[in-house]
């Protein structure tokens, strides 16, 4: 086999493998709970009839693992149960709400990748200069500001004082794009807050790492400019790490805004499931984490496989 | 670390040093400065700023600068155990992994692999839902998943001490596995460990504030800072920014300790050029 | 064309260190004409290389001319804006640096990178033209299949091919001043040649002027017509390459020719029927299963003597010491110390048979733990083996110190960051030799040091010896260091061991085919000796 056919296949089934092993995880972190899941979600009080009907809705009754290949087999195919609070049917309820919490990580992504980048590269090239310090510091303040933190000012500011975007994000369904896209925009501005400061700083660092190399000082020597020593010579070196910090971010776009979606009370899938643990609806949760793993392993193969297909050394062997 | 360099150091840090020890203070003697007890209903709710009450009081009519410095006092000893927990569990286990090698390495780092490829509030939240809310299962949810972070980074720091030399040296004399961690490795592995330790503090001091925030953190009445900007996010569309303060005090903290960090960090790598 | 190229006249270069500057390079006059070659000699720390970054008008983050005057052909580069200094870099002035692996860019083909210069930066050639040019470059640099080895990427070449690539390179534009920093340094001698051969012929056949950076007395007599030999930032003495050579001026120059010719005094060899400390027998060994690194390797070690384990990378020498040290298990064959067998795994190996033997390494830098002193260093393995403590442990360290010849009140409480180069080298001496051991490996031990640091440890090393009836496993490239050291010498190529014998029978024909390859390919003080060289090597 191509090595380089085989590297993917490893990582893809690395992939997969990783998320067998959440799946597995997740499963059992309830059978690990002391006492019966049934007594701890309805109470000392509840009649035997109520419990038994219980155990049955989940189907406790049966061994442990020929319910999680039951589950695991459902959720293949879509199917991860009902809810224990409303009795809806899990996948329904995650469907629309998923499609919400894409559209405002792809929203905040548009903007916070290509601005993370520019900046990042920005600061290398003039590093030590009064605009780097600034953006550090900036950039410092903004990793360490609690999310809702900044979510509030914004609202304050925005919302309340001046009245230039709507402090609810809830565009019911067939808003056209540019209805979207402003009601939207308060929780997608501190989504971009949030993760430009990071990518930034790692950019910044991945291109600084590589300015001590030796074959950037032959850059130099060869009279290249900074702007060249940079982008045409530190940059296609410091790509692996970039790629990956960028996939780390867009994973929490994705995942991380459960706070953001409570703040602007947006209909995403992180309010939901804020909501389900609350009130300890287990399955609702756990079909959850599930869908998230999944997209935080596939946003890390992508990431990888990039980072390989940048990569000379893997790519043209000896 | 010593005086002098405390002196060479720029604006940022001593700003960070400063505001750490003053929250420090107020967490030790909290007791000693805060006009009204922890959970002690002072007044009407939401009275505004002023008299006997200079922030107000709350949703529940507590007086809001007595909350905060509760607040404070509790987040940052919850937040401190919590990492210290992480830091003990994450180095020991990370050293021991770098130093060993073979299939201990091995499984200890692909059990890691897994675990930090669930993102961390999501497993928070899983178990935090399984095992029901509360400050002991915060805290020990919150240290698992740290401590996940610290393995990798001791780990990875380690990894960089053992295939010196002198530690080569130390394995052919015959010396044990806790005389090659203890005495070659941790003193040489030490600086980015507790820069490390700065980070992660913060990372725990935000989580615990975000699950409060959420609900599913510290739970009343005990007072603390997320959960606090939660019970009175309400008055911030009347343009009200008292729920914005204990944010503020979350934020002040972080990026003083941030400042510190970053100070300590460019001062080793530096050090290293 | 008789007015100079370049001319430097009381150049003055610091180094920030903390807070305050000190001075590197200490007003250096320095001028150089067209088509001639200047080499420069020092020792680390000497300033031959910020000399010779400072003649680009180029200096590293973290130092700064702060005085003189670097007049390139008429234009005075210090008064130059950066751009203009820009523009004459890699045009008039180019660089080839000692490791080109480290300083070709990983992330592009060599053909790019080498028309950087002509076509993207300077602007003074088409895409094809540059490429074309480069091919030509390359056949005259003699790599093999000039026209393909550019689309190569970096990491798909060797390092003696990298090198020559890299001055072709620094060709590129046709400059008229090339500055050469140990560009053979990182090359294994039979490489060593003929980077060497290709680099001067392309230097004459262009009339480029050249710069030639090294520590390496021989090589650079083989490439300068003059040279200046730095100390501590300040010029010893320049003269024309034969003067040079045949009688050098200053004392420190005269103790530099001296070292090189340093010889031990041959011994007798080890009674017939003693039983060596150390026997290997027909040992092999794999780091990957099925790979072998080492066949049958078989020699001893005799007590009180010094055996020599010479070959260039990759010959499986310091291998061979990972197995005798336990920390790579044999796959077949035996060691024997003493005569009694030894476990082939360190767990294995009782406290006592560790002792026995001792290693030192060769950068000293990463063989003593930064955070321990000198007197934890060294008191551990007194305490470890023997079970020394408090006094008798102090008064052994102060013994010890005193025998590796460094004054103990001031040392004992010191940390290995506080030390010279050469001192940690004693500091690591003094670690293996409180174990009181039978045999040290010493692994390069004075490769990473200047000659007459090195000159000074192999001199405590055979003092010690005689003392103590210590025997040594000493694993060296350089056969000077074989001349200086060795009673024994095994040479080794492929993981093989080519030949052995006693050290004057392996100087004298006849040889191995390989033994004499090396043998060959070490340069002499001898400015004809690289001509002489090549015309042997075309007759074989």
């Amino acid at each position: 086999m191509h090595p380089l056919l085989r590297m993917t296949m490893q990582r893809l089934a690395l992939g997969l493998l990783t998320l067998f092993a959440i799946s597995l995880f997740i499963f059992l972190a309830i059978e690990l709970l002391p006492g019966d899941l049934t007594e701890e979600i309805l109470g000392q009080s509840a009649t035997p009839e109520t419990v038994a009907a219980f155990r049955r809705e989940l189907g406790l009754d049966q061994p442990a693992h020929l319910r999680y290949l039951d589950w695991l087999g459902g959720a293949l195919m879509g199917d991860f149960g009902t809810s224990l609070a409303n009795g809806r049917e899990i996948g329904e309820l995650l469907a629309a709400r998923f499609g919400n919490t894409l559209f405002l990580a792809a929203y905040a992504a548009a903007i916070s990748v290509p601005l993370a980048l520019s900046l990042g590269l920005l600061a290398a090239l003039y590093r030590g200069s009064w605009f780097d310090r600034f953006v550090n510091v900036a950039t410092l303040s903004s990793i360490s500001f609690p999310e809702y933190f900044v979510a509030y000012i914004l609202l304050l500011f925005l919302s309340v004082k001046w009245g230039l975007f709507p402090s609810i994000a809830d565009f019911g369904s067939g808003a056209d794009l540019g209805t979207m896209l402003y009601r939207t925009f308060l929780p997608a501005l501190t989504l971009v807050l949030v993760v430009t400061a990071h990518m930034m700083r790692m950019t910044r660092a991945a291109i600084i790492n590589l300015l001590a190399q030796p074959y950037i000082e032959m850059a130099r020597l060869k009279g290249a400019s900074p702007a060249r020593v940079i982008l045409r010579h530190a940059l296609p070196n410091a790509l692996s790490p970039i790629i990956n910090v960028v996939a780390l971010n867009l994973a929490y776009l994705i995942t991380g805004v459960v706070i953001v979606e409570v703040v602007f009370v947006f209909p995403g899938l992180g309010q939901l499931m804020v909501d389900s643990v609350a009130k300890r609806d287990i399955p609702v949760v756990q079909a959850a984490c599930l869908i998230f793993a999944g997209i935080y392993i596939l946003l890390n193969l992508a990431a990888d496989l990039l980072a390989i297909a940048t990569n000379p050394r893997l790519m043209h062997r000896k | 670390m010593t005086l002098t360099d405390i002196k060479t150091a720029p604006p940022t840090a001593w700003f960070g040093i400063v505001v750490i020890a003053l929250y420090i203070l107020v967490a030790l003697f909290a007791p000693l400065i805060a006009p009204f007890g922890e959970t002690e209903i002072v007044g009407m709710e939401f009275e505004p700023w002023g008299g006997a009450y200079p922030l107000g009081t709350d949703n529940l009519g507590r007086d809001v600068v007595s909350r905060l410095i509760w607040g404070t006092r509790n987040s940052l000893g919850i937040a401190l155990a919590t990492t210290a927990l992480a830091f003990g569990a994450g180095a020991t286990l990370g050293l021991l992994a770098a130093v060993t090698g073979g299939w201990v390495d091995q499984i200890l780092s692909r059990l890691v692999d897994m675990l930090i490829a669930i993102p961390a509030l999501l497993f928070a939240l899983l178990l935090l839902s399984i095992y029901g809310t509360g400050i002991v299962n915060l805290v020990i949810v919150i240290a698992v998943i740290e401590a996940t972070r610290v393995f990798r980074l001791a780990r990875a720091v380690a990894m960089d001490v053992v295939v010196m030399d002198y530690v080569e040296a130390a394995r052919l004399r015959g010396e044990g596995r806790g005389w090659l961690m203890r005495r070659e490795i941790l003193p040489n592995a030490a600086a980015p460990l507790i820069a490390e330790f700065g980070l992660r503090f913060c990372f725990v001091f935000l989580a615990i504030s975000a699950l409060s925030f959420l609900g599913l953190g510290i739970q009343p009445p005990t007072a603390d800072l997320g959960s606090m900007v939660r019970d009175n996010a309400a008055l911030i569309t009347f343009g009200d920014i008292t729920p914005l303060l204990p944010a503020a005090a979350i934020a002040l903290l972080t990026v003083s300790i941030n400042f510190v960090v970053d100070w300590v960090l460019h001062r080793a790598s530096g050090l290293k050029d | 064309m008789t007015d100079p190229l370049l001319t430097i006249r009381d150049l003055r270069i610091e180094g920030r260190q903390g807070r305050s500057w000190t001075p590197i390079v200490k007003g250096v006059d320095l001028e150089l004409k067209r088509g001639e070659i200047l080499g420069l000699i020092g020792e680390s720390g000497a300033g031959k290389s910020t000399l010779g970054l400072a003649a680009m008008g180029y200096a590293r983050d973290g130092t700064r001319i702060s005085g003189g005057s670097i007049d390139f052909d008429g234009q005075d580069l210090m008064a130059l804006s950066e751009r203009r200094r820009r523009g004459l870099r890699g045009r008039r002035i180019a660089y080839v640096a000692q490791s080109a692996v480290a300083n070709f860019n990983p992330a592009h083909r060599l053909i790019r990178q080498f028309s950087e210069a002509p076509t993207e930066i300077h602007r003074i050639r088409d895409r094809d033209e540059a490429e074309a040019e480069g091919r030509a470059l390359y056949a005259r640099m003699r790599l093999p299949n000039p026209g393909e080895i550019g689309f190569r990427y970096p990491h798909q070449v060797s390092g003696g091919q990298l090198q020559r690539a890299m001055t072709a390179m620094a060709m590129s534009c046709r400059p008229d001043l090339i500055i050469f920093d140990e560009p053979t340094t990182a090359l294994d001698v039979t490489t060593q040649i003929e980077v060497l051969a290709a680099i001067r012929d392309a230097v004459r056949e262009f009339g480029t002027s050249a710069i030639y950076i090294t520590h390496d007395l021989a090589v650079v007599a083989q490439m300068a017509d003059r040279i200046k030999i730095l100390r501590h930032g300040m010029e010893v003495e320049e003269q024309p390459t034969r003067a040079m050579l045949a009688a050098p001026r200053e004392d420190y120059s005269k103790s530099l020719w001296a070292v090189r010719s340093h010889e031990a005094a041959a011994r007798p060899a080890p009674a017939e029927g003693e039983t060596p400390v150390l026997r290997l027998s027909k040992v092999s060994a794999e780091y990957v299963r099925g790979t072998r690194v080492l066949h049958d390797v078989s020699f001893d070690i005799p007590r009180g003597r010094t055996v020599a384990v010479v070959g260039e990378s990759g010959s499986g020498k310091s291998t061979t010491a990972r197995v005798l040290t336990g920390l790579l298990p044999l796959s077949t064959g035996r060691v024997e110390l003493d005569g009694a067998p030894l476990p082939d795994r360190l767990a294995g190996r009782s406290k006592d048979q560790l002792r026995q033997i001792q290693m030192i390494y060769q950068m000293a830098d990463t063989a003593l733990n930064p955070k321990q002193t000198i007197r934890e260093i060294i008191g551990r393995p007194l305490r470890f083996y023997l079970g020394l403590r408090g006094a008798a442990q102090e008064a052994r360290i102060r013994e010890l110190l005193d025998a590796i010849e460094l004054d103990p009140d001031s040392y004992i409480d010191r940390l290995p960051g506080a030390l010279s180069g050469g001192q940690k080298q004693r500091i690591g001496i003094a670690r293996a030799l409180a174990a009181e051991p039978r045999l040290i490996v010493c692994d390069e031990v004075t490769s990473a040091l200047d000659q007459l640091v090195a000159d000074g440890i192999l001199r405590l090393l055979r003092r010690l010896q005689e003392e103590r009836g210590l025997s040594y496993m000493f694993i060296t490239h350089d056969l000077a260091t074989v001349r200086a050291i060795a009673d024994h010498v095994v040479v080794m190529q492929n993981g093989e061991v080519v030949e052995q014998g006693p050290r004057d029978e392996m100087f004298a024909p006849p040889h191995h085919p390989y033994t004499e390859t090396l043998l060959a390919s070490v340069p002499q003080m001898d400015a004809d000796w690289l001509d002489t060289a090549l015309a042997r090597r075309g007759e074989n």
